[in-house]
């Protein structure tokens, strides 16, 4: 069963504990600059969203990558980046309309979220369960995926 | 079902694997046009700078892949298109027929008319062995001139600089890469890579090439100066390789025409990649987008028409990125915006940050940027969806550095 990252801004307070825990996983270091989950502050409406790579089937990364270094798996459905292909060109950070694969300059390649492997961190250390890991049919992603339909070049392709 | 693919480049490779994805009996045949293993001219500056090795730019990087998939993958390169008989035949005799045909020939560099450019130690730098060359008279010390400043220039500029080679760039427009960055972002680009110790030398023609001095080349300069050089790379642009349908009945007008479903003027045949001219998603008018988002979106869609599927293309979007020593710069879509369209910029000269938006109306239609490179992608699902940007207009239009947040607040209604 493929799960997903819920994000319910509802209940997200800001505290960025899952950059830090993000952050943490993959860089093994606390700074929230370094992370792949971003709670953006929206101050005068008092609201918090907890933002990241939903893994969608369109893969436009994946898509475009000139060295195939993004592959899709085919039981979690997790596009993850694999270093030593990447080349570091930054055409996936482009192409994705969702801006959520980047690049770090460090490291010279892209990243973005992998779910940590099937247990994402974020989700672990979130205090308020604004950020859960579950069966990606309950998931309700129809906001994002009306945006990832309007978005696709090639909806029929994709399929 | 008989599928012959013109081309072993991104289009040619991606299209190979969606007609397997669609059509699991189809035989397919790709027929490249050098005696390499499919790969991606794109990655080429990166073993120029030491990223990775010569293995690093196939496509498809699994040994027996190709196999695998039971895509033939065959060498041309291909003569002519014998569309009466559906067959294509090889340099060499050899004769391949089809069903349908995809034509991703791809491009190649363009040539300009100066005296001197096919000296030895003048090359382009865009296939493996234009790459074995460079690797061979560009180390660390020698003197190379690099022609063209456009985007492929700028990004050979990169690997080139990353060898340690002194460096001079000669660019005839006004400033780096006109066709991507305004005059702004161009002049902190250029600025950038002088304080990185490249010499840039913008407004500039190359008039001449010489041999016979002591490191190789002269090359003389439209303002005068000669510079004394082991190399000259020339990145002068690309043009479509339609040379070999002159006569197929197949439709060209600087590209291949096609039609949304990227079939060309002959029935069965269809086009992808940098060979194709298409409908431009900004200007709604035929033009030749030679990147590699817009590559594999021909392929897929061409693809699904050879196997019987409906689809159709909604255009072309430009978009590009680079990195130059450092700094990054992003374009999309109408960089200079229609004439009623509506600019916002934040500027940090100092800091080489720069972000222009243009809109039209409550719709963004294009951006570019330059050391703000986070969270960019937001920026092509904006313009391609044409998302109504409701009260996030007045926002972005005072500080258009808000993107990001516009994107997560529209979606969260916020």
């Amino acid at each position: 069963m493929q799960k997903a990252l819920v994000l319910d801004a509802g209940k997200c307070t800001g505290c960025k504990q899952c950059e830090l825990a993000c952050s943490f996983e993959h860089e093994g270091i606390f700074n929230v600059s370094r992370s792949r989950i971003r709670v953006f502050i929206f101050e005068h409406e008092a609201r918090f969203v907890p933002y990241t790579c939903t893994q969608c089937d369109q893969a436009w990364c994946m898509q475009v990558c000139p060295v195939g270094a993004i592959t899709s798996d085919a039981a979690t459905g997790v596009k993850s980046v694999n270093a030593a292909t990447c080349v570091g060109c930054k055409v996936c950070t482009i192409a994705c309309p969702f801006g959520t694969i980047n690049y770090n300059a460090i490291t010279g390649k892209v990243e973005k979220c992998d779910l940590c492997g099937g247990d994402p961190a974020c989700a672990r250390e979130c205090p308020t369960g604004a950020i859960t890991f579950i069966d990606s049919n309950l998931a309700g992603y129809e906001k994002m995926q009306d945006w990832a339909h309007k978005t696709d070049t090639a909806p029929q392709a994709a399929s | 079902m008989r599928h012959v693919i013109i081309g072993t480049g991104p289009a040619g490779v991606n299209a190979a694997e969606t007609l397997r994805k669609l059509d699991a009996n189809a035989k397919i045949t790709l027929i490249g046009g050098e005696r390499e293993a499919p790969y991606s001219r794109m990655a080429i500056p990166y073993v120029l700078s030491g990223a990775i090795s010569e293995a690093g730019t196939r496509l498809r990087q699994e040994p027996g892949y190709f196999d695998r998939a039971r895509i033939n993958v065959i060498s041309g390169p291909v003569a002519r298109v014998d569309t009466q008989h559906k067959a294509v035949e090889l340099v060499g005799g050899n004769i391949v027929e089809y069903d349908r045909l995809l034509i991703a020939a791809g491009a190649s560099p363009i040539k300009p008319h100066v005296p001197g450019l096919d000296l030895p130690g003048v090359h382009h730098c865009w296939s493996l062995a234009d790459m074995r060359a460079i690797e061979d008279l560009a180390g660390k010390g020698d003197n190379v001139v690099l022609m063209g400043a456009g985007f492929i220039g700028s990004i050979i500029l990169e690997s080139l600089k990353s060898r340690g080679v002194n460096l001079t760039v000669v660019e005839v427009e006004d400033r780096m890469v006109p066709r991507m960055l305004d005059e702004t972002a161009g002049a902190l680009l250029k600025s950038w890579c002088e304080s990185k110790g490249v010499s840039v030398r913008t407004g500039t023609r190359i008039e001449k090439v010489k041999s016979g001095t002591a490191e190789g080349l002269r090359v003389h300069l439209s303002d005068g100066a000669a510079l004394d050089a082991r190399l000259l790379v020339v990145a002068a642009g690309v043009k479509p390789n339609t040379e070999f349908l002159i006569g197929s009945g197949v439709e060209t007008d600087r590209g291949i025409r096609v039609d949304a479903r990227q079939q060309t003027s002959v029935p069965d045949i269809f086009a992808a990649g940098d060979i194709v001219r298409s409908r431009d998603f900004s200007t709604g008018r035929a033009a030749v987008m030679a990147i590699q988002p817009v590559a594999v979106d021909h392929a897929r869609i061409a693809a699904v028409n050879m196997t019987g599927g409906a689809a159709s293309y909604q255009g072309a979007l430009a978009m590009n990125v680079l990195d130059t020593m450092g700094l990054i710069s992003t374009s999309f879509g109408l960089c200079d915006g229609p004439a009623n369209a509506q600019s916002a910029i934040a500027l940090d000269a100092g800091a080489y940050k720069y972000m222009r938006l243009e809109f039209d109306g409550n719709v963004l239609t294009g951006a570019q940027s330059l050391g703000l490179p986070e969270h960019i992608g937001v920026l092509r699902g904006f313009i391609q969806s044409r998302l109504d940007l409701g009260g996030w207009k007045e926002r972005l239009a005072e500080n258009p550095l808000r993107l990001a947040e516009a994107y997560v607040g529209i979606m969260n209604g916020v």
